[in-house]
């Protein structure tokens, strides 16, 4: 049976390519449509069992990354993403997409309530690339990415703006309550900070000064996914160089589709 | 009414940065640095809308501070920074927009930064962070205390199309009139103009004298590469030879035209050269210089050179997959009291140019992954930045015959001021005054549009609603749709042309060289097709006129004539140039050699031409589109400097995986153009193959930066390095498939010295076979290709322990043999690392592997008949180490035959060896072997001549 996952792509929107050939290593039946399509309603997003918004640098990241898109899904298809939500849909944003996700309100959620987290710059100030290796966090309350619960990824991050920063500790402290659902590992062995709640662990296994060492996030439900590196990168065993052992980004792709089935 | 919002982050690191930066440009006293987004939103917005506005676009509630209406009360000295008004400015085009998402009232924005400086800073202190640090006079304006919000072009002139009368002018008054007008244009050239206008019975108008001037251009029409050149060459022992070159360019097309391999596809003719890729798609490859509007403003200007080339790519009709880069700079660590008044420190110039192809690259979802940084005192004045770009498309899908009665269609960016006479500023020398005159010819990019075409262009050609593109570059519509149009002539209307701003006259926007945009031939029956594509890809469409078939230029604004000429005369008019090259070789040196020592090696490694290029290399995204497979960085702490990249396309079949590489080396060039041709082409094809690349299928690209071609000594050297390039391509049977020549780099008449960058583009058979500088493990045998000459002229080490060696490597008459018995050894998997020996000879290439892969080597350094010095650090070309495991030893000595022997092992240990003979003794008695913990070559590759301890990266 095809799953039809939706790949929005907006003006500067660049890693949708990737997570289309992931996608469908996956299992999956990837769909890519410009906003302008949604909007216009050429394209559906309720024909689609999920949604993943892809890498890159949305409307040139112009006011702060992922701004102005998560603008957009705010402002025009509040209601699209109210019924995705209501019917267990799952979303995963990545990179510019998580950026999105936070920025629109939908991680960690929910969207009526103030902001307490967000992407910001990186603490070295600069934009950067390189492998990292993550852990799905074992205690993550999201249930389609259960399934990987504690496996290791070895994927790029490439990112300026991937610094997940938190108002104050009880916003820090809420995250840790089974929100968390990637941490950066340092050598792909342990946590890169060994005090899970000093803020930033040790550069560059943590790349961007991260709070807990966070990759990535979902919301209360568990099906809104978001994190910083680049899963879509590794799916294929030539993709991944030399270095620290770390498994392919494709399983958590696997529990993406399967979840969507 | 406008408003004034402040927004800050106050744990941005940029303030932190500004403070480690300050420190290098001498000013200790800044303590902290706050920065701050200024928006000036001009519009009639409620107070309640105002607030919404900051809600949800601008104020990040968790991070962000702002003041709304007001302005930011001081916490130091404040410097306010704002692009001049009609530059570039997404974050004002965002907020708009953002403002219209909200259903609020139109408003009009325009941004700026701030800087609350605090510490004990003198006025010079402030002056000095402002001019080198913070603000750049030629694209933004600044003040010490509030700058007051300026919005762009308020008034509309009248439209104007003046003439400019050449009738009665002297010989000094055309001279004069093209310096004014930055035309580039010589005596000859304003006369054939004169004559032509003439003959006409009336005056040109501005914009066809502009016209002329861009088409004319060094830029554009490679005037001195079409010249007959009388060259003079007195060799070192003072015989003289005379020859005559019959055009540079020509001569270089008809090697290709020689070699004719059948997987070219097309070399010369176009924005960029193709080669075939597999039975299905073909790629493409092009390298341009933006040195001068690099020197000037150098993020805009390596921002807007990455955005050219990519153009070049989207105008042969291919999906742009790559970037590569290599950059020349003056010494980093140049003192002040010996920077020239007008230029900018390489430090900054560096870390500009840096930023900005990492954002252009970036935002366009291309990794750049190939590349070279260079520091030499002859770059100081005017740097040297090569962008390039290769692309991808299905084979046979590139329209190149526009119809009668298509439409010419500019797809993309807006037209502003920005921009003016790039072509012609390029195709002239520098000095500390060139900014006031062309600071408009300074440009920075809005790479997003750019995406925008990627998406369109490559839509639009599988659905076949184009017969011919041309990307806009120098001398904007005036080059671009004057070149679509030369076989069928073209009818123009600028009326329509949208703009940035209002104000500007016909002739500016017919050669603006604003960024993002390419002209398309479209038939009339398929504009409606095209419309709902770039509609729905948010692409501005504009219809400028027509193929009209009457073989003449003709632009109007709305009833104005603009433009009328014979395309035969724009395109043939232009008198072919004679011109005189003098090139004397250097009298030979004899040169006294040191004894080796671990801290030469160390110091080799630590010198910044080899030292890590980390802190650059990681700006850039190397992995989108996930194709990368060998990395600028490899081994196990990514570290390691790969030879060369290796690329599989997203949504090609197979294994089959690009592969580029390049070669420069301008130190040789110093001594002997010729032969820096030859081994330049040697190093991209040593590179290339070291990845697993086949020898066999090479196609380069040329890319010549010099000084001013007028002067004998400079063509000179051009006309050699030309010779060494048509000889090269027979040598290696490689075919030079497009290229671009940069003159003119000269500052206050001190030429750069002449730099020649071969770009290589190949195949890789089997990616999974691809192998990198790091992969070999303990126990495995290492080999060593090629034998090593005592020629040190231009060597790395020559320059380092000042040994003035004036005589150059020997190019090889015989390369390919030993490049496809490498390739064939590759290919059966028996080869577990290779890496080429460039600068630093065996010394560096035998530690870098040893750093790549965190393993201890030991090596017999073989001597060739030379003192054990030069046979450490020689650079003699066509030279690798190679790795293989030991129970391979018989099939790798098969495979190299003649070409390879061992030259030690990889070891348990954690230092690399290196065992010394003594050449007065004989082979058998050994000197005390250097012996260099890894650790240290780790250090010393790592961080560079400042050591560890270095402090803030610029």
């Amino acid at each position: 049976m095809s799953v039809p996952i939706l790949i929005p792509h907006a003006s500067g929107t660049n890693r949708d390519l990737e997570a289309a050939q992931a996608i469908e290593l996956a299992g999956g039946t990837p769909t890519i449509a410009h906003v302008n399509e949604l909007r216009s309603g050429a394209v559906q997003i309720a024909d689609h069992a999920a949604i993943l918004l892809p890498g890159g640098f949305s409307y040139g990241d112009a006011l702060g990354a992922g701004g102005r898109l998560a603008l957009e899904l705010r402002t025009w298809f509040a209601d699209e993403l109210t019924a995705a939500a209501e019917a267990s849909r799952p979303m995963l944003g990545i990179c510019n997409g998580f950026q999105v996700l936070v920025k629109a309100g939908l991680l960690p959620g929910p969207m009526d309530k103030p902001r307490s987290v967000t992407l910001t710059e990186n603490a070295e100030g600069k934009f950067e690339c390189r492998w990292v290796t993550l852990q799905v966090e074992p205690s993550c309350r999201s249930g389609w990415l259960g399934v990987v619960g504690g496996t290791t990824i070895r994927c790029p991050i490439a990112h300026g703006e991937g610094r997940v920063a938190v108002s104050d500790d009880t916003a820090a402290a809420h995250l840790e309550d089974g929100l968390v659902a990637f941490r950066y590992l340092a050598d792909g062995a342990r946590p890169a900070s060994d005090d899970p709640v000093a803020a930033g662990g040790m550069y560059p296994a943590n790349p961007n000064g991260s709070v807990n060492d966070i990759a990535g996030i979902c919301d209360d439900t568990g099906n809104i996914v978001g994190l910083m590196p680049h899963p879509e990168d590794h799916v294929l065993d030539w993709q991944r160089p030399s270095g620290p052992e770390g498994g392919s980004g494709l399983p958590l792709f696997e529990a993406f589709v399967a979840a969507a089935r | 009414m406008t408003v004034r919002i402040d927004v800050t982050a106050p744990d941005d690191p940029r303030g932190s940065s500004v403070v480690a930066n300050a420190r290098l440009v001498g000013v200790d006293g800044l303590t902290s640095c706050r920065v701050t987004r200024v928006h000036h939103v001009d519009g009639a917005l409620s107070p309640e809308e105002l607030d919404r506005l900051c809600r949800e676009v601008l104020i990040d509630p968790v991070v962000d501070e702002a003041v709304i209406d007001g302005v930011t009360p001081p916490q130091g000295r404040v410097v306010e920074v704002a692009l001049m008004p009609g530059a570039t400015d997404p974050d004002a085009r965002e907020l708009e927009r953002a403002a219209a998402n909200l259903g609020l009232p139109e408003i009009r924005v325009v941004t700026a930064r701030r800087y609350d400086l605090i510490g004990d800073l003198s006025d010079t202190d402030v002056a000095t962070i402002t001019r080198r640090m913070l603000a750049n006079d030629t694209i933004e304006i600044s003040t010490e205390g509030e700058l007051p919000a300026e919005f762009a072009g308020a008034a509309s002139a009248d439209v104007r199309v003046d003439d400019v009368p050449l009738a009665e002018l002297s010989d000094d008054d055309l001279l004069r009139l093209s310096k004014n007008r930055v035309l580039s244009l010589d005596l000859t050239e304003m006369q054939a103009i004169q004559a032509h206008f003439a003959a006409e019975g009336r005056p040109p108008t501005d914009a066809e004298l502009e016209t002329l001037a861009q088409t004319w251009s060094e830029h554009c029409v490679h005037k001195t590469f079409r010249a007959r050149i009388n060259l003079t060459h007195t060799s070192s022992d003072g015989e003289v030879t005379v020859s005559s070159e019959d055009g540079l360019l020509p001569a270089l097309r008809k090697v290709t035209e020689e070699l004719d391999p059948p997987w070219l596809r097309s070399a010369f003719v176009d924005d960029a050269g193709i080669v075939a890729f597999d039975d299905h798609h073909d790629v493409a490859f092009k390298v341009e210089t933006h040195n001068h509007p690099s020197a000037l403003e150098p993020f805009g200007g390596a921002n807007t050179g990455v955005g050219g080339v990519v153009r070049d790519i989207i105008g042969v009709s291919a999906r742009p997959i790559a970037c590569t880069d290599v950059l020349c700079f003056g010494p980093a660590d140049l003192p002040d009291d010996e920077l020239p008044t007008g230029v900018l420190h390489p430090r900054r110039i560096r870390d500009g140019v840096v930023a900005g192809i990492g954002d252009y690259g970036n935002k366009l979802g291309l990794p750049t992954v190939n590349g070279s940084v260079l520091y030499d005192p002859g770059y100081v004045g005017n740097p040297l930045v090569y962008c390039g770009a290769l692309g991808i498309l299905p084979h046979g899908s590139h329209p190149t015959e526009p119809q009668v009665g298509d439409r010419i269609i500019s797809l993309g960016g807006r037209v502003g001021r920005d921009g003016i006479h790039g072509a012609t500023f390029s195709s002239a020398g520098m000095d500390a005054s060139t900014v006031d005159h062309v600071g408009s010819a300074v440009q920075i990019g809005d790479p997003i549009i750019e995406k925008g075409l990627i998406e369109v262009i490559e839509r639009a050609r599988d659905a076949k609603l184009y017969n011919a593109i041309t990307d806009c570059g120098a001398g904007g519509f005036s080059s671009s749709v004057g070149e679509m149009g030369e076989d069928l002539g073209v009818e123009v209307d600028l009326s329509e042309v949208p703009l940035k701003y209002p104000g500007l006259q016909p002739w500016e926007i017919w050669i603006s060289e604003a960024q993002e945009r390419v002209v398309i031939a479209v038939p009339p029956a398929k504009l409606e097709a095209l419309q709902t594509l770039c509609d729905a890809w948010d692409v501005e469409v504009t219809d400028l006129g027509r193929f009209t078939g009457d073989q003449r230029l003709v632009v109007h604004y709305g009833d104005t004539g603009v433009v009328d000429m014979p395309m035969a005369f724009l395109h043939d008019g232009i008198p072919r140039q004679e011109l005189v090259g003098a090139w004397t070789d250097p009298a030979p040196v004899e040169v006294t050699t040191p004894v080796p020592t671990a801290a030469q090696v160390l110091q080799l490694l630590a010198h910044p031409n080899v030292a890590s290029k980390e802190n650059i290399i990681r700006r850039y995204d190397h992995e989108v589109r996930g194709g990368t497979v060998v990395r600028p960085y490899v081994g196990p702490e990514a570290d390691g400097p790969a030879d060369a990249a290796v690329l599989k396309p997203l949504g090609t079949e197979g294994h089959k995986a690009v592969v580029l590489s390049n070669g420069i080396c301008p130190s040789v060039g110093r001594h002997d153009p010729h032969a820096m041709a030859l081994l330049a082409m040697d190093e991209a094809v040593r590179n290339l193959v070291a990845v697993g690349g086949d020898p066999d299928q090479v196609a380069v690209l040329d890319n010549f930066c010099w000084g001013d071609p007028t002067k004998p000594d400079r063509l000179g050297s051009l006309v050699r390095a030309v010779q060494g390039c048509t000889d090269g391509a027979r040598t290696y049977r490689m075919p030079f498939i497009s290229g671009k020549d940069s003159l003119f780099n000269e500052f206050d008449g001190e030429a750069i010295p002449g730099t020649l960058l071969i770009s290589a583009l190949g195949l890789v058979p089997d990616l999974r076979r691809a192998v990198d500088s790091a992969g070999m493990q303990t126990g495995d045998d290492l080999w060593l290709v090629g034998a090593n000459e005592g020629a040190l002229g231009g060597s790395l080490a020559s320059d380092l322990f000042d040994l003035g060696a004036t005589r150059v490597p020997t190019p090889l008459h015989d390369p390919l043999p030993r490049y496809r018995a490498i390739h064939a050894a590759i290919c059966d998997g028996k080869v577990t690392a290779a890496h080429d020996c460039s600068e630093g000879g065996i010394a560096v290439a035998v530690s870098e592997m040893a750093i790549a892969a965190r393993l201890g080597v030991s090596v017999v350094v073989p001597l060739d008949g030379l003192d054990p010095f030069t046979a450490l650090v020689n650079e003699a070309p066509g030279r690798l180490v190679l790795s293989a495991a030991r129970e391979h030893r018989d099939a790798v000595g098969a495979f190299l035959g003649d070409h390879g022997r061992h030259l030690g092992e990889v070891t348990a240990g954690d230092d690399v060896v290196f065992h010394l003979l003594d050449p007065v003794q004989g082979e058998d008695s050994n000197l005390e072997p250097i012996r260099i913990p890894l650790a240290d070559a780790v250090s010393a590759l790592t961080h560079g001549p400042s050591g560890p301890t270095k402090g803030a990266t610029a």
